[in-house]
């Protein structure tokens, strides 16, 4: 488990419970697009699911619990790699070139670490302070209601960037990832696996981009 | 052609290496780079100058001793070993820089020639069959199928040359052990050791002190010999078979 194979192991399979949750975080989201109703029931719904076996909130304390866990397994791993990355090298090149990397490829450890910032300030933004940055809208309805706290942050050109760059991050670093994860798993033994694993790797990242940008834009422009 | 030559000098594996410019003059187009090195050579040791340090011996592409960071190319900008690329390759007055392999496991001796044998270490660990295989007759008793039989030759080519390692930006081996791996677990001979093979020369190969994999795939790019990235995966996939055998 230790050996740089065995850490890649924990890496692919931490990066693919992430990647789960962002579908159906991205799903979930998309329930903006039916209004303010609806979301504040999704919202509500999801925090009842398996009562009475689970208390009120009990499913989402799983997922956290998973995804708490997972991020630790994945950062863990991605810093002892980066460590023995270093020092298997430690004279650089004067002149390297690269032939073929991805963009995506050569950036999956700084995305990596501008992905961990923004999920924590995602968690403050939504989860654990809700601020109101927007003067115009009610405090107290924004700690109320999810629609109103979403759609009031999204009326705001600047909260709308942030996301937008955090998500072109998020569709790098899946679209590296879930090609990676694939090698690492051992599925992509011929040329032809190869092939549909990069390709599903990138129709995942479009998907994840196109999918959690769609609701921000919505509520920007329906708020102008 | 004229050419400017920015190579690494560097006296011994501890001494401090650094840079030094020369210039070469009357190449020819149908030299080979080591040839244009060993005119660079004549020159300087008639001038009193300590000859360039690099290593080679076949010189025909099948050895793998030659390597050379050859402007930023692992072994310059052909799909070939440094020996077999050309200086067509190089246009009239460009400037060149030459750097050796640079990674933990393959220290500088001197000048150009690094030590390369951790990939030895790596193969004394685990790429070898110890069945017995008989003479040549007993090949024919032995069938293969097609498939395998052309995948374990084709990742037989791999020379040890190192290039997949010094192209890395992680200065991992994986490319090397996935053609060594798939080369042997291809063949009926290779099943006896398959687990324990790929077992012990990952664990080599990390003791070497050489990176992980990202899957980035300078090393495929930059190989003489084509050696395709799903060796990897089947490394990776054999490692899983092997120590889900263990448990
Ligand atoms: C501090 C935060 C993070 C860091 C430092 C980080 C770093 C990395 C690194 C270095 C890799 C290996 C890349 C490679 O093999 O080329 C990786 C893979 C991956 N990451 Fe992350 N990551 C982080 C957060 C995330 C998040 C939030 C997600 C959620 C979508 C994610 C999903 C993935 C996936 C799916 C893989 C593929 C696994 C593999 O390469 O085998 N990562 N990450
Ligand atoms: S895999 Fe290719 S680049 Fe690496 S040692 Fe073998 S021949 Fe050289
Ligand atoms: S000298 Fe043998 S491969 Fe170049």
């Amino acid at each position: 488990m230790s050996s740089s194979i065995g850490l890649k192991w924990l890496m692919a399979v931490t990066g693919i419970v992430f990647l789960l949750y962002v579908l159906l975080h991205m799903y979930g989201n998309l329930k903006v697009l039916a209004g303010q109703e609806a979301f504040d029931t999704y919202a509500h719904h999801l925090r009842e699911i398996g009562e009475p076996m689970l208390p009120y909130g009990g499913l989402l304390w799983i997922v956290r619990i998973v995804l708490i866990a997972s991020i630790i397994g994945h950062v863990y791993a991605a810093f002892t790699l980066w460590s023995r990355s270093s020092s298997a090298r430690p004279q650089g090149y004067a002149v390297k070139k690269s032939i073929s990397s991805s963009l995506a490829s050569r950036t999956m450890r700084w995305g990596g670490i501008t992905l961990l910032l923004f999920v924590i300030f995602h968690l403050i933004h939504f989860t654990l302070v809700k601020p109101n940055f927007n003067s115009e809208a009610d405090a107290a309805a924004v700690k109320e209601s999810p629609y109103v706290m979403v759609s009031a942050s999204f009326s705001l050109i600047w909260v709308v960037l942030i996301y937008t760059l955090a998500m072109i991050a998020l569709g790098m670093h899946i679209y590296h990832g879930a090609w990676s994860a694939s090698q690492t798993l051992g599925l992509t033994s011929t040329p032809r696996a190869r092939t549909v694993a990069k390709t599903t790797a990138q129709v995942l990242a479009a998907l994840i981009v196109v999918g959690f940008l769609i609701p921000p834009f919505y509520l920007y422009f329906s708020s102008l | 052609m004229r050419l400017t030559l920015k190579i690494w000098r560097q006296d011994g594996p501890d001494a401090t290496g650094g840079f030094e410019t020369y210039t070469v003059d009357d190449i020819s187009e149908d030299m080979s780079f080591l040839e244009m090195l060993d005119e660079l050579n004549e020159n300087l040791q008639a001038r009193g100058i300590e000859p360039v340090a690099f290593d080679s011996d076949c010189r025909e592409g099948i050895c793998g001793t030659c390597g050379l960071m050859i402007s930023g190319l692992a072994h310059g900008p052909e799909v070939t070993t440094t020996c077999q690329l050309h200086m067509r390759s190089f246009s009239d007055g460009e400037e060149i820089t030459i750097e050796p392999w640079r990674a933990h496991a393959f220290p500088v001796i001197r000048d150009l020639v690094v030590d390369r044998s951790a990939f030895d270490r790596i193969i004394q660990a685990g790429g070898f069959i110890s069945v017995d295989t008989g003479a040549a007759p007993d090949a024919a008793a032995t069938p293969v199928p097609k498939v395998q039989a052309d995948r374990s030759f084709d990742t037989a080519t791999c020379i040890g040359c190192g290039a997949c390692v010094a192209a890395c930006p992680n200065a991992s081996a994986m490319l090397f052990l996935g053609a060594k791996v798939t080369h042997l677990g291809e063949l009926p001979q290779g099943q006896a050791e398959r687990n324990s093979r790929v077992v012990d020369m990952v664990a080599q190969h990390d003791h070497e002190g050489f990176g992980g994999c990202t899957n980035i795939g300078e090393c495929a790019a930059s190989c003489p010999k084509e050696i395709p990235l799903d060796v990897i995966s089947q490394l990776n996939k054999d490692l899983r078979v092997a120590a889900r055998a263990r448990r």
